[in-house]
């Protein structure tokens, strides 16, 4: 019994022993000791206070290591519980029990996550002892950013620039409803990122990960404490409210009926991403999902607002838009698949093996890149386009990153803003190279077609 | 003057890391790694609320007692204490309360206002309650072995109660 935690013990260099006086106070002292793991005792030294045998001990080995001016490493520590007996010179726990923390099991982020709920527990009780709410704060910036998970917003800014870029090489721009474009994808875009965080929290998948990151697990306000899952319904509903709000403007002053298939579509699938019935990304059909959302839908939406009309371009131009963005959550799905798996969400990392999820990224990836250049060559896109293969390197950084730390949430982190970063660098190559061709297109009456 | 032995405020101001032991609902001991501050009288320790176990152990019992046991976290100091006190938790400000003891912190931890400048990643480990001790009575071992009988001092309080 308690084997693990006799082996742990003993790697410390001592012990500090530690009882209830008679008086009410625990008594301690530090004690040389022995682990006999054969035997599953801990044999202690004499000690210069007389240890008791009358009454439950509690035996501790720490080994939080501080690093002056720099915090703490190789954390760990150990404790067992149990009545002393004496063995000749020595006295004899056989522990009853035994709790321990070690940082390289536990990471220090891991274990506080595993401590949110006994966290809001206490500020619950603090609460109600003095009739007054008890909650954590952080600035109103921070809690908006953190809620809404603003910075991610590159997800739509890049596609609705693409779309905006597509309709402006064959001569429609209007500013203002490209203005009220990216602001109604934003909104879709917020909308989208709360609600998955209300379904979430109503599923009980973000409370179960406990290894979340800053691209993973959800923005933690809820489990957290900041912000209340009421609020963060409110928050959803109110920003889906501007998006379909703006989008029915456009779509009566544009007179598009191709916006109003394409805006309520982007909608339904923002919904129902993680809104039951559909919960698309729990049944594996998440990547899907959000490819079309934040390609085509955003892509086209943006086109068709400009241009009025609908053509094949903003569609080829969104492919690879639309599946870098898949491979954002793709990627961002791999720490969480254990608790995604727990709460029966059937992810794309849920259901395939390491190997299978590391290739897939490659294949998908260079699909993408290979929509570039052949669209570019054949002139669907403009070749000034063709920039966008600069992001190579990158995406096979996210690969070896991939490969290297699919195990391992924390190191994974790096690949993972990497590879929101492939989204952002690629998208706005993309938005380079059709500003190019515009440039070229307005400099020279007959360019060669090789540069546009 | 302090009726501290002088080894043990010495211990007391470089130690990085002391042993807290508080008792349990069921009457047992329970030993935390704790960062102890120390401003010449009164032994300060804080908690965030995301570990608050003890908190609530040391309310319905305030009795407690620190040892600082470990060489390596005392700056090389040999000696070794335990110290028992009265324990009182401060938090009637969970957010900002604790930073009265930020001059302290940060004399042993310095990196800790790098820390507390990214309290957004970890909100709830900022939500901090102090525990308050007062000392009643140290035990310590001046050269640290602690086969040997410890040399004890109570405070003029604790001698009269």
């Amino acid at each position: 019994m308690h084997e693990k935690a006799l082996s742990d013990l003993a790697g410390h260099s001592h012990v500090v022993v530690s009882w209830v006086g008679d008086d009410g106070y625990p008594v301690q002292t530090p004690a040389r000791f022995k682990v006999d793991e054969e035997k599953g005792i801990v044999r202690i030294a004499t000690t210069g206070l007389a240890l008791p045998t009358d009454r439950r001990v509690n035996v501790m080995g720490s080994h939080i290591r501080p690093q002056p001016g720099t915090g703490y490493d190789e954390r760990r520590y150990t404790e067992l519980w149990g009545t002393l007996r004496r063995d000749g010179d020595e006295m004899v726990l056989a522990p009853e029990r035994a709790w321990g923390w070690d940082e390289k099991e536990t990471p220090f982020f891991e274990y506080a996550e595993r401590s949110n709920r006994r966290a809001r527990a206490y500020m619950r009780a603090l609460a109600e002892e003095r009739g007054a709410a008890v909650r954590p704060r952080l600035s109103p910036v921070w809690t908006a950013l953190l809620a809404t998970r603003l910075p991610f917003l590159t997800g739509t800014i890049v596609p609705v620039l693409v779309g905006i870029a597509v309709a402006g090489r064959q001569g429609y721009f209007d500013p203002w409803p490209a203005i009220l474009t990216i602001i109604g994808g934003a909104a879709v875009h917020i909308g989208l990122n709360v609600a998955n965080d209300v379904f979430d929290e109503m599923s009980g998948a973000d409370e179960e990960n406990v290894n979340p990151t800053q691209f993973s697990g959800g923005s933690r306000v809820i489990q957290r404490g900041l912000v209340s899952l009421r609020r963060m319904g409110l928050i959803a509903m109110a920003s889906y409210a501007v998006a379909i709000a703006i989008g029915l403007y456009l779509v009566v002053t544009r007179e598009s009926t191709e916006l109003l298939v394409i805006g309520v579509l982007g909608v339904l699938i923002s919904v129902f991403y993680t809104a039951p019935p559909l919960r698309l990304v729990h049944h594996g059909l998440g990547e899907i999902a959000v490819a079309i959302g934040f390609g085509p839908v955003m892509v086209l939406g943006a086109y068709v607002v400009q241009a009025q009309k609908l053509t094949a371009e903003p569609f080829v131009a969104s492919v690879p838009i639309a599946i870098l963005i898949a491979l954002i959550l793709y990627v961002n799905e791999i720490p969480d698949r254990r608790s995604d798996a727990s709460v029966g969400k059937r992810t794309l990392p849920v259901r395939f093996s390491r190997e299978t999820v590391t290739t897939g990224f490659l294949v998908a990836a260079s699909a993408a890149f290979a929509t570039v250049f052949v669209a570019a060559v054949l002139g669907v896109i403009p070749r000034p386009a063709i920039i966008s293969l600069l992001g190579i390197p990158l995406a096979l950084s996210v690969y070896r990153g991939i490969q290297q730390y699919y195990s391992s949430p924390y190191e994974l982190m790096a690949t993972m803003g990497k590879n929101v970063q492939l989204h952002l660098v690629v998208g706005m190559l993309m938005f380079t190279g059709y500003l190019a061709a515009i440039t070229i297109d307005g400099l020279f009456e007959d360019a060669p077609d090789l540069l546009t | 003057m302090s009726w501290i032995p002088p080894s043990v405020q010495r211990l007391l101001e470089s130690a990085l890391v002391a042993e807290l032991t508080v008792v349990n609902s069921r009457g047992e001991p329970v030993t935390h790694p704790l960062i102890p501050l120390w401003d010449g009288e009164t032994i300060y320790m804080t908690s965030a609320v995301l570990f608050s176990k003890k908190l609530e152990h040391i309310k319905r019992h305030p009795r407690v007692a620190v040892s600082i046991s470990d060489p390596v976290a005392s700056g090389g100091l040999t000696a070794r204490c335990s110290i028992q006190g009265d324990a009182v938790v401060v938090e009637e400000d969970l957010h900002d309360a604790w930073t009265e003891v930020m001059p302290l912190w940060r004399k042993k931890e310095p990196a800790i206002d790098f820390f507390l400048g990214t309290r957004f990643a970890l909100p709830l480990f900022f939500e901090r309650s102090v525990i308050r001790i007062t000392p009643r009575r140290v035990t310590w071992w001046e050269d640290g072995d602690p086969a040997k009988e410890p040399r004890v001092a109570v405070a003029e309080e604790a001698r009269h109660a």
